[in-house]
């Protein structure tokens, strides 16, 4: 007989796991610092698989982090910056109270200082791994970049933060890597392909923001001080890509004067040239030379197949195009994003924004972009439109037809282009026409409708004979139960054809039906939630179904009374 | 002192009038300015003297009323309050306070008509009004203005600077140097002594070096692929951001806003439970599009889930669901089976609770709670006879033995064996003859039974022998042979449930001696001596001749509702009240081979087919589902069990949908009985 009696939770997965309240006594921090430290490593907490036996038979809910995770951490420098820094603190304080002004010049002077970069490259050892996650970065990094210098972060952080979006925003016109982009009610979404990493970001639209009571700033801050930073080191290694000089600089040649008049009236001389960088009209120098133009750059393609060629014309659909913002806002910024990463020319007006690069006046100009319902001097060689034009565009992939989006024309819906349909999914009819014009295939005319117009009555006056035939029937057999005085009449009948798919098809599902009786209940259920989930699907895309169709009919009928007033 | 004070003032007041009250406070550092120069203390005596003053103290006044002077000196003047004079004057007399006997009224008319009252005030001093003088209202405006009292004078006259860079040539103070500042001081010895302490022990560091690593550079440099840590591998990446889809564009397909109804139900939903976290909206153009108000909450809550939210890698099951759908032979391969209904036996007029069919297949009895046992011919539907009984008839059951006519039928606590008359003529006498050749034996045994032969109507009528029984009897069953008749009688309580009648003998045996539960239904082993008992959970099987239990079927359901043996002797099909069918194969195991849950609500009852390999089950939920039931010889091989039909036809009634059903004895034909008073076959 032997050894000692085995406790219950010394061995087996509770050992893998310590509770949140365990690891900061642990590594002795306050819960503040271990929220930090936590966010800066990456660190997060685990579900195990048995929570019961974890929790020590307890069901109480607790957060786990692994204790490897909490060992690892144990390591780090940055613990000990946090706890100088705690120690900094009460210094300081200390002299304040005491007003000892040199000796808090001096701290202030000392104040330690902690980097991130050893903490970045150990999260994302490769730097397609840090590209890979560089959405949530972007996302916060252009949020902090439209906060107002209002005290809920700081300064350098804001300003920080717009310099990195300017620089990313500067490389992916560069690069030419943006994909899609879509105007939601939230903001507006990106997507680019750098290095064949998918990557979304949003952008949220120029408004001053009221800050939520109910946030804490100070994580937010956390998680931008550690994108910042990633974001910063991301951006140089891009630009090194594009043998672009970082931090980007101004190509100065050519079409791009240094100083206008204007420039003094819209930035201080020490903010201009970030602004003139953030205006993302001008290209950017480079460390070797470009000798190659855009249309040479073009024919360097091989020509390795159709498909290829065709992925370069999506690039460069505004190529030849020049574009003048009018519209409201920063929203310019964007659109100007748009035009220059698919191969067009944008500029604006001059005491809009910094960095417009030629005149409204311009004869060359092909499209104008207003976003209002009227302008009072137009010229007769451009297109007005509306800037959801460019967005329809880039995300079509091909340049859609001008006259749905002329100023003040009721525009055609805005379509999320991030939604792939799969097979029994709802496609609205837009896409359909958006696709079947990618596929080449001319819009159909307006006529169409009135054919099917017409076939709708077509069918509806079939429907009307198989309903009197049925009353026939009915009639006939009312008489027959009746009885006696049925009027005898032999009428040749008809051979009803016997829908020989229709049979099979419904043997096939009652075999099925019979067939699912003999399922096992694991399986059951499993089939059961499988076809539940599919049929709400069903039932979802029929809904807006139906709803499209019943809003088609209310306009189509609204329109036909327009017409009969007339 | 006093005196002298008093007269300087008096004279001082000759000259410069005196202060009014009202302008103590404004005046009153100017007259501290003037009591320390030195040249206030004595009183003016030139002219030129009394200029100064008067630049000094801003004001002259002339005094209108010359007699009256005020000589109290500077006292506050509420102690004079309660009487009618201030002061004394130089021989002595009270100075009397001007008579003042104006009211409210008085006062009001005075503002009123009095142009001058906002410019009148009262002197404390003598208790006189005084109309002030334009100067003086100036003078008030200017000091409320926050300017300097006197006209004239300039705030702005430049300064010398005396101290300033340019070496004088005579010291500014002739104040000769201290001594301390020739020597070292102490007190900044004993800091400096302090800081140089606190740098050698370290407390205060020296100042720190620039930093002069650029802020960003190359960190991806030199990758290196064995830094890759093994933590990398267990790395759950959190999930990224769901792509928005149509409903948050600002310009969404029509399709995609919620109607009036989808958005109230979506106001009132809790945050948590919506779908969408936001209320589609369309906008005429993108410049009409509003700031979205939860931008800072939805990159917060992103932040929170990033490093709060425990994470689990989970395998995610991508099953294509016609895969879980388990392969069967096609019904068509395994006919024959019933597939329509062709007849329906109406006759009945309240639910017919068994039916039962002749061995020759020829006629069908069916026991009904209308208190009649009727007899059909199966291939016409038509109703041969009909028999009224004393009670709504809760069984019947044809005697297997085909050489002989009788049929069981149960209601309240009798049974009768009935003598149809049906069919062939000679069977039907020889039956008679059967029942009536029985003697009385010698000894007559004390039954709990009671035997009784059927006489005048009932006869007629085709009863034959009745049985009373001491409690309601539910289900009656022969035994291959015919001879024998068993007969449920379920009670909780007492060991007396089920009786074994031999018809030849009219003998009753109780074969158990105790109550084991409910008993719901029993029957004889087809060929062997064995006798099944069902009862609510379990089946036990009972060797008659040995009188053992040999086997106990334990069901896995809550309430046996029927039980079929199959032809072969080895597999048992029990219904239950809880929607399940269990197959046992007895030489397998005790516990089900197979539980089918086809039904959707109980089974009330089971039958087996004697030569073809199909079974059914009645369910209350109005079908019959025929199963294709194949049990091979050998040994080795499982039984195949294989739902080929699905019969509907009965409708439900009062929940009750159908109640028996039973198989025609030759062809692949089934009937059943229903709560809607009819039986239908389907063939």
């Amino acid at each position: 007989m032997g050894g000692l009696q085995k406790k219950k939770y010394e061995s087996g997965s509770v050992t893998n796991y310590v509770s949140r309240n365990k690891a900061r006594k642990k590594l002795s921090l306050s819960l503040a610092d271990f929220r930090r430290l936590c966010i800066l490593k990456g660190i997060y907490p685990h579900e195990p698989k048995h929570k019961k036996k974890v929790n020590k038979g307890s069901t109480a809910p607790r957060t786990f982090y692994l204790l490897k995770d909490i060992r690892f951490l144990l390591h780090e420098p940055i613990v000990g910056k946090f706890r100088e820094y705690k120690i900094f603190v009460r210094k300081l304080r200390k002299a304040y109270g005491k007003a000892e002004w040199s000796g808090v010049q001096r701290m202030k002077e000392n104040k330690p200082a902690y980097k991130l970069d050893h903490i970045i490259k150990e999260r994302y050892p490769t730097f397609i791994d840090a590209v890979r996650d560089v959405d949530d970065a972007l996302s916060m990094s252009f949020l902090f970049s439209t906060f107002a210098r209002t005290g809920k972060c700081h300064v350098q952080t804001i300003q920080l933060c717009r310099r990195l979006s300017v620089e990313w925003m500067n490389y992916i016109i560069a690069s030419r890597s943006l994909r899609k982009v879509f105007l939601s009610i939230k903001g507006i979404y990106y997507q680019a392909e750098v290095l064949g990493q998918t990557i979304t970001w949003i952008i949220p639209y120029q408004f001053a923001h009221d800050h939520p009571t109910d946030v804490d700033y100070r994580v937010m801050a956390t998680f931008t001080e550690l994108y910042t930073t990633l974001l910063g080191f991301v951006n140089f290694r891009l630009y090194q890509t594009l043998n672009l000089v970082y931090p980007p600089k101004l190509d100065g040649q050519g079409e791009f004067s240094l100083k206008s008049e204007c420039e003094e009236d819209y930035a201080l001389e020490s903010e201009s040239y970030s602004e003139k960088l953030s205006a993302l009209s001008a290209s950017l120098a480079r460390t070797v030379p470009l000798v190659e133009d855009e249309e040479a750059e073009l024919d360097l393609f091989p020509a390795e197949g159709v498909r290829y060629k065709m992925v370069c014309c999506s690039f460069f659909i505004f190529l030849f195009i020049l574009f003048f913002l009018r519209s409201e806002g920063t929203n310019s910024i964007m659109c100007c994003t748009l035009c220059r990463c698919f191969g067009g020319q944008v500029s604006w007006d001059k005491s809009l924004c910094i960095g417009s690069t030629y005149d409204e006046t311009d004869e060359t100009i092909t499209h104008h972009i207003v976003d209002r319902p009227t302008i009072d001097k137009q010229y007769i060689n451009r297109y007005y439109i509306q800037p959801q034009w460019v967005y329809d565009c880039v995300n079509g992939k091909i340049l859609l037809p001008v006259e749905e989006y002329f100023l003040g024309v009721t525009l055609p819906p805005h379509l999320s282009p991030f939604v792939e349909e799969s097979e029994g999914d709802y496609v609205p009819p837009e896409k359909l026409k958006l696709q079947a014009l990618q596929r080449g295939e001319k819009p159909q005319a307006e006529d169409d409708d009135e054919e099917e117009e017409e076939d709708d009555d077509d069918d509806d006056e079939d429907d009307q004979s198989e309903d009197e035939d049925e009353a026939n029937l009915a009639e006939m057999e009312e008489k027959r139960a009746q009885g006696k005085s049925l009027s005898v009449k032999v009428t040749p009948g008809k051979v009803k054809p016997e829908n020989r798919m229709r049979a099979e098809q419904e043997e096939k599902a009652e075999e099925k039906r019979l067939a699912i009786m003999m399922m096992k209940k694991k399986e059951k259920y499993l089939y059961d939630k499988i076809m539940f989930g599919k049929k709400r699907h069903v039932r979802e895309a029929n809904k807006l179904a139906a709803k499209r169709k019943a809003h088609d009919d209310s306009n189509k009928a609204d329109k036909k009374k327009k017409k009969k007033k007339c | 002192m006093w005196c002298g004070n008093i007269r300087r003032r008096s004279a001082g007041c000759q000259q410069r009038g005196f202060w009014p009250s009202f302008l103590e406070a404004s005046v009153k550092n100017a007259h501290t300015i003037s009591s320390q120069s030195p040249i206030s203390p004595s009183p003016p005596q030139s002219e030129q003297e009394v200029d100064k003053i008067s630049l000094l103290v801003f004001i002259t006044f002339s005094v209108r009323s010359q007699d009256i002077r005020n000589t109290v000196g500077n006292i506050p003047m509420e102690w004079y309050k309660d009487y009618p004079h201030i002061g004394y004057d130089l021989d002595g007399k009270k100075i009397f306070k001007p008579i003042r006997n104006k009211d409210e009224l008085d006062e009001f008319l005075d503002k009123m008509e009095n142009p001058d009252y906002w410019r009148t005030v009262q002197d404390k001093m003598t208790g006189a009004d005084i109309r002030l003088s334009d100067e003086q209202v100036d003078l008030v405006h200017r000091l409320q203005q926050g300017k300097f009292g006197d006209v004239n004078f300039n705030e702005y006259e430049p300064a010398i600077d005396f101290f300033s860079n340019e070496v004088m040539i005579h010291p500014v103070t002739n104040r000769p140097q201290d001594k301390r500042s020739f020597i070292p001081s102490l007190i900044e010895k004993e800091k400096v002594g302090k800081l140089v302490h606190a740098i050698k022990m370290g407390w205060i560091k020296p100042r720190r070096p620039k930093e002069t690593t650029p802020q960003y550079y190359d960190l991806w440099a030199k990758e290196d692929p064995n830094s890759i840590l093994g933590r990398h591998k267990m790395h759950v990446p959190a999930p990224k951001m769901k792509l928005p889809g149509h409903q948050e564009s600002y310009n969404p397909p029509p399709e995609y806003l919620l109607s009036e109804e989808e958005r109230l139900a979506w106001e009132q939903q809790d945050p948590e439970d919506r779908k969408l976290s936001f209320l589609p909206q369309k906008f005429a153009c993108l410049r009409a599009v509003p700031a979205y108000s939860r931008f800072i909450h939805e990159r917060f809550e992103r932040c929170l889930d990033l490093y709060l939210c425990p994470r689990q890698r989970k395998m995610r099951v991508n099953v294509n669901p016609e895969d879980l759908i388990p392969k069967l032979p096609k019904p068509k391969d395994l006919q024959p089976f019933p597939t329509t209904q062709s007849l329906v036996y109406r006759g009945h007029s309240s639910l017919v609770r068994s039916i039962s069919v002749s061995p020759s297949g020829q006629w069908l009895v069916s026991g009904s709670d209308d208190c009649t046992v009727r007899f059909w011919e199966v291939s016409t539907a038509r109703c041969l006879k009909t028999v009224e009984v004393g009670g709504a008839v809760k069984g019947v059951a044809w005697n297997p033995n085909p050489s002989i006519c009788l049929v069981a039928v149960s209601y309240d606590d009798t049974v009768v064996l009935l003598n149809p008359g049906l069919g062939d003529r000679l069977v039907c006498t020889a039956t008679d003859q059967l029942i009536s050749s029985y003697e009385e034996p010698e000894e007559v045994m004390d039954q709990s039974v009671q035997w009784a032969v059927a006489e005048g109507e009932g006869h007629e009528q085709g009863h034959r022998l009745i049985l009373k029984h001491p409690k309601a009897v539910r289900q009656v069953t022969w035994h291959g042979k015919g001879d024998y008749l068993a007969c449920v009688m379920p009670d909780n309580g007492s060991s007396l449930q089920v009786v074994i009648h031999q018809v030849s003998k009219r003998r009753t045996q109780n074969p158990f001696r105790k109550n084991k539960g409910l008993v719901q239904c029993v029957s004889f082993h087809p060929i062997r001596p064995y006798f099944f008992v069902a009862t609510q959970r379990y089946v036990r099987v009972y060797n008659l001749i040995k009188q053992e239990l040999t086997k106990k079927l334990m069901a896995n359901c809550k309430w046996i509702s029927s039980m079929a043996i199959h032809p072969g002797g080895d597999n048992v099909i029990c219904g239950s009240y809880d929607c399940r069918l269990a197959w046992f194969d007895l030489d397998l195991s005790t516990k089900p081979y197979k539980v089918l849950r086809h039904h959707k609500k109980a089974l009330r009852s089971v039958a087996y087919h004697r030569h073809y390999p199909l079974f059914a089950s009645g369910s209350d939920d109005g079908s019959v589902i025929v199963c294709h039931g194949m049990v091979y010889n050998d040994l080795l091989q499982n039984p195949l069990i294989v739902p080929v039909k699905v019969l509907k036809g009965h409708t439900i009634t009062h929940d009750l949908g159908v109640l028996d059903v039973t198989f025609h004895p030759t062809q692949p034909w089934v009937f059943s009985s229903g709560a809607d008073g009819t039986v239908r076959l389907f063939t």
